[in-house]
């Protein structure tokens, strides 16, 4: 059986993923104008991108190997 | 409630209850239950980096440019996912070194330079002071607006009023005395403050408290949920760029990701933040939690930024509200008194936290890497010759941190107005990045070298102050207007916001991209082009592969010093009684009672130097211990022994070589030695096809005959007679192929009984003849022999004679019966005794000479005559005759007989005789 990606592994592809989240051109692809249950579409990605991201890296980082 | 003197009372009320927080931590420390020695307090103390810029900064950045406050926040989420990478290495490294603060890293690892350490304590010192006084800024403006209560009035302009009637001075003033008394209160070997880590991790959850109060007020109670406040500001034109504003107001996304880049060097390299990320970490594992949980309170504190900056907006649409204050004055503007006051003592811990921890950073950098290395190299103050230099030490440090204040007052009172807080926020944070070439490359380059780290730092300090810091100056007019317009001396090029005609970009972006362009390229291209000395290679390896090294850190030095004069030195920075107490401690370790036992050899002279590593720093610690430890130059027998170290690497590596060889030599050898057993296998199956076909025509034979006789019971006598003998002579047959094959299994397998005597092959061979005479009578052949006497050979008297009587009955059956002849001769000389039996029979032809002595190849055609023999008499005679040493073989041409001859060496003794 293949061995799992090792957790420094899994931590770096987080990091790049997540780079590429709070970057262009994803951002100009929410960039818009618009609302989400009342809140600005930009508004609401960022933020639900960034607690995504806190959710990962406590799964990645300091969960169980 | 929110008189002046009440506001003042909660303040001092909120700052005592920290320093009984503080003390309590302080205490368990010492008892060994540290109170911050958990990943929770960890996380909670990096939240120092959230100050009074996030506090009410970022809602007023908001204001004006939408979600451009957020770089600053998603940067560290970036960073703590790499800091088991980086964070990690710093906090191993920092450990391993005693570091005492960013000034002292940096320097370390370029060989404890003492200029590095001053260069990037200046920078520090000088790049922090914005910072500083934005914080100053923070609290003396919420207190004058909250003084003003229930008019919501913006306090006069920073300069107006007279220093000594002026709020921020005392602002500053309190805040020193605070700093002096959390960060200065003893000195340390350790360098670490457990009870300021306690309270700042308690401060963080203050203004956490705090802002997510407003937050939830603003949003739920002042307007109708977030939903409300997002479609009334969508109603006011202005306000609706501000809700998709990348690529307009927040900025080009250029700027977004250099502020994304920013936030993540600052979150490391600015001191506060170096100080409890890596100095004051007890556990490298904490930085799985923090990984998380740092980037959660940071998402939660900026949670309500936007709706808070909404409603102020909403709420003060004249516009004569400074948008940095709102979120005190919106509670005001609603009378919720006790918010507002719960606002001010948010934004004060936010404040004097970033306030005590930068300053006490700053502090034992300008202490350890500045003053100190000062005052050692000045011969003037005669600071070798005095006894107990603590008390110096913590003057120097409290110097410093009231020094920083006013540094930090004068700043607001120049440029503080010029500016919104993120502003100056973000000069500082343009600062601190010049260490990131310095320190990153050094953690993970060996090649930098102190030189290129010196001229890296120059280079990026420079721009960042012609670009950053004049500017500052010029908005505040202290300095000509004319400079950022026509550039100096006319040179338009030279233009500090648009240098060599960069524009278009903001001008944090602008000094990022110059800055990094000749920070970076300096460090690489002095380095590239400069030497190392022996000790910056040494500490290079030791940053650079910390994590690989086994054992104790730290330039080995050559040389001693007595015990007791090191530890005269280092109770001269720590106190006598806390040295006498190390030393001890060290003296118990080392297997020794008393501190005069201790041997003055180089691990002692290492141990001192690392205590004092901890208080004064590297750069000064090896200073100090320099004079009393004088290093002895490379002697004689030190180089011997670097030349035997190489020698023997050396010779390794050829013994690995030779290894090798010989490996590829038995891999050969396996190889053949396995090919050979393959074709021996191949033999003995052919060797086990061949013995059961042979063994079968003789049973055919009999079981033919027997069931002749088995189904003719009436058959003739003489019939059944001549049948019977038939089975008989198949039957010995039979018995002699068996006994031959378990002969030759044997002499093959080796397990054949070898006696081993003296024999005269005279007498041998003569009894062979007589034993065999019957034999050639009945068949009338004509035997003669002719033995000369021979020297005696060794050998097994039984097996010569089964050889001879082999030959010589092989000779019988191929003779001519009546004219047959054999002939017997034995010859010898000093060597070997020559045996022959001639015959005058059919002889064999040349192809056959070769095979006969195989097994169960007999000559003629084995299909069409009747075998003469076994088939193996020849080949187990072969073996005999070799296993005794000689050789066996055959003359012979068809029609004219053949001589089938055996050697034997002569007996050893006797060949020895006949030399």
């Amino acid at each position: 059986m293949p061995k799992p990606a090792s957790r420094a592994h899994r931590i770096v592809g987080l990091f790049l993923a997540a780079c590429l989240l709070f970057n262009y051109p994803l951002l100009a692809v929410f960039n818009v104008s618009g609302t989400v249950w009342g809140v600005p579409i930009l508004y609401a990605y960022l933020f639900t991108a960034w607690g995504i991201a806190i959710l990962l890296a406590a799964l990645v980082v300091d969960g169980r190997e | 409630m929110l008189q002046g003197w009440f506001i003042v009372l909660t303040s001092f009320a909120y700052i005592g209850l920290l320093f009984f927080i503080a003390w309590y931590a302080d205490r368990r420390a010492q008892a060994g239950r540290s109170l911050i020695a958990n990943p929770w307090v960890y996380s909670l103390s990096l939240a120092v980096y959230a100050t009074a810029w996030t506090f009410y900064g970022s809602v007023g950045r908001a204001a004006t440019d939408g979600v451009g406050f957020l770089p600053i926040y998603i940067g560290p989420t970036l960073l703590l996912l790499l800091g088991w990478f980086v964070l990690r290495k710093m906090i191993r490294i920092a450990r391993l070194q005693r570091t005492t603060s960013l000034a002292d890293f940096i320097s370390s690892r370029y060989g404890k330079s003492a200029l590095l350490g001053g260069l990037v304590t200046v920078i520090a010192v000088i790049g922090i002071l914005p910072y500083i006084s934005l914080q100053l800024k923070a609290v003396s403006t919420s207190f004058q607006i909250l003084l003003q209560y229930p008019e919501i009035v913006m306090p006069p302009k920073a300069g107006t009023a007279q220093v000594m009637q002026d709020t921020a001075f005392y602002v500053a003033l309190f805040m020193a005395l605070f700093s002096i008394a959390f960060g200065t209160r003893q000195l340390d070997a350790a360098e670490r403050h457990e009870g300021m880590v306690a309270a700042i991790a308690f401060e963080s959850i203050v203004k956490l408290v705090a802002f997510l109060a407003v937050g939830i007020y603003v949003a739920f109670w002042m307007y109708d949920g977030l939903g409300d406040i997002f479609s009334r500001a969508a109603g006011r034109p202005d306000l609706d760029v501000l809700l998709a504003p990348l690529g307009g107001a927040a900025g080009s996304y250029a700027s977004w990701v250099w502020f994304t880049v920013l936030s993540m060097l600052a979150f490391v390299f600015l001191p506060r933040q170096f100080q409890v990320a890596v100095i004051e970490a007890t556990d490298e594992r904490h930085l799985k939690r923090a990984a998380w949980l740092f980037p959660l309170y940071v998402l939660a504190i900026n949670l309500f930024v936007l709706p808070i900056a909404f409603g102020g907006l909403l709420r003060f649409p004249e516009g004569g509200v400074d948008a940095d204050t709102f979120v005190l004055t919106l509670p005001m503007s609603q009378h919720a008194e006790a918010l507002a006051l719960l606002v001010f003592v948010g934004g004060l811990s936010a404040a004097t936290g970033m306030v005590i921890v930068e300053t006490v950073a700053l502090s034992t950098m300008v202490c350890n890497d500045l003053v100190m290395p000062l005052l050692l190299r000045v011969k003037a103050f005669r600071l070798g010759e005095q006894r107990d230099l603590s008390l110096l030490l913590l003057d120097i440090r409290r110097a410093a941190i009231v020094a920083i204040l006013m540094g930090g007052y004068f700043y607001y009172l120049l440029a503080g107005e010029a500016y919104a807080l993120v502003s100056i926020g973000l000069i500082s944070f343009a600062a601190v990045a010049q260490f990131a070439p310095a320190a990153i490359g050094g953690l993970y380059w060996k090649g930098g070298t102190r030189q290129g780290a010196l001229a890296g730092l120059a280079a990026g300090f420079a721009v960042w102050t012609w670009t950053l810091l004049i500017p500052a100056f010029v908005r505040s007019d202290w300095i000509s207007r004319e400079l950022l317009e026509r550039g100096p001396w006319g040179l338009e090029f030279l233009k500090p916001t648009q240098l060599f005609g960069l524009a278009g970009l903001d001008p944090i972006t602008h000094a990022l991209i110059w800055s990094a362009i000749f920070n970076a390229g300096a460090y690489v291209l002095v380095s590239l082009s400069s030497r190392q000395s022996a000790s910056e290679h040494a500490q290079a390896t030791l940053y650079v592969d910390v994590f690989t090294q086994m054992g104790e850190p730290g330039t080995q030095w050559r040389g001693a010093a007595s015990a007791s004069a090191l530890q005269a030195l280092v109770g001269r920075f720590l106190g006598p009684a806390r040295a006498a107490e190390l030393f001890t401690a060290y003296a118990h370790a080392r297997g020794v009672q008393r501190i005069d036992e201790l041997e003055g050899d180089r691990e002692l002279v290492r141990f001192a130097e690392l205590q004092l590593a901890g208080t004064i720093g590297a750069a000064s610690a090896r200073t100090m211990v320099a004079t009393v430890a004088q290093e002895e130059p490379l002697g004689l027998e030190e180089v011997m022994t670097i030349l035997d170290e190489a020698s023997q690497l050396i010779a390794y590596s050829h013994r690995l070589e030779e290894k090798q060889l010989a490996l590829e030599v038995a891999t050969a050898e396996l190889q053949a030695a396995n090919e050979r057993l393959k074709e021996l296998d191949r033999l003995k199956d052919d060797f086990i096809s061949t013995v059961t076909h042979e063994l079968r025509t003789p049973l055919t034979s009999i079981r033919a005959f027997s069931e002749i006789l088995h189904d003719n019971p009436d058959l003739d006598p003489a019939e059944r007679q001549r049948f019977l003998g038939l089975v008989i002579k198949e039957s010995e047959r039979l018995t002699r192929l068996i006994n031959q094959v378990l002969d030759l299994a044997k002499l093959e397998s080796g397990h054949a009984d070898w006696r081993s005597e003296d024999l005269d092959m005279r007498e041998v061979v003569g009894e062979a003849v007589s034993a065999t005479s019957a034999l050639f009578r009945s068949k009338g052949v004509r035997i003669q022999a002719s033995l000369a006497p021979a020297p005696p050979v060794r050998g097994d008297r039984d097996r010569l004679m089964q050889v001879l009587l082999n030959l010589l009955s092989n000779a019988v059956k191929f003779s001519t019966p009546g004219t047959g002849r054999v002939e017997v001769r034995l010859s010898g000389d000093g060597s070997f005794v020559r045996v022959e039996v001639e015959d005058n029979g059919v002889g064999i032809g040349p192809e056959h000479q070769a095979v006969i002595f195989e097994k169960f190849r007999q000559v003629g055609d084995t299909l069409t005559e009747k075998p003469a023999g076994t088939g193996l008499g020849l080949a187990i005679c072969r073996r005999i005759i070799a296993h005794l040493g000689g050789r066996l073989w055959v003359e012979s041409e068809p029609g004219r007989g053949s001589v089938f001859a055996f050697t034997l060496p002569v007996a050893a003794e006797d060949a020895r005789a006949a030399d």
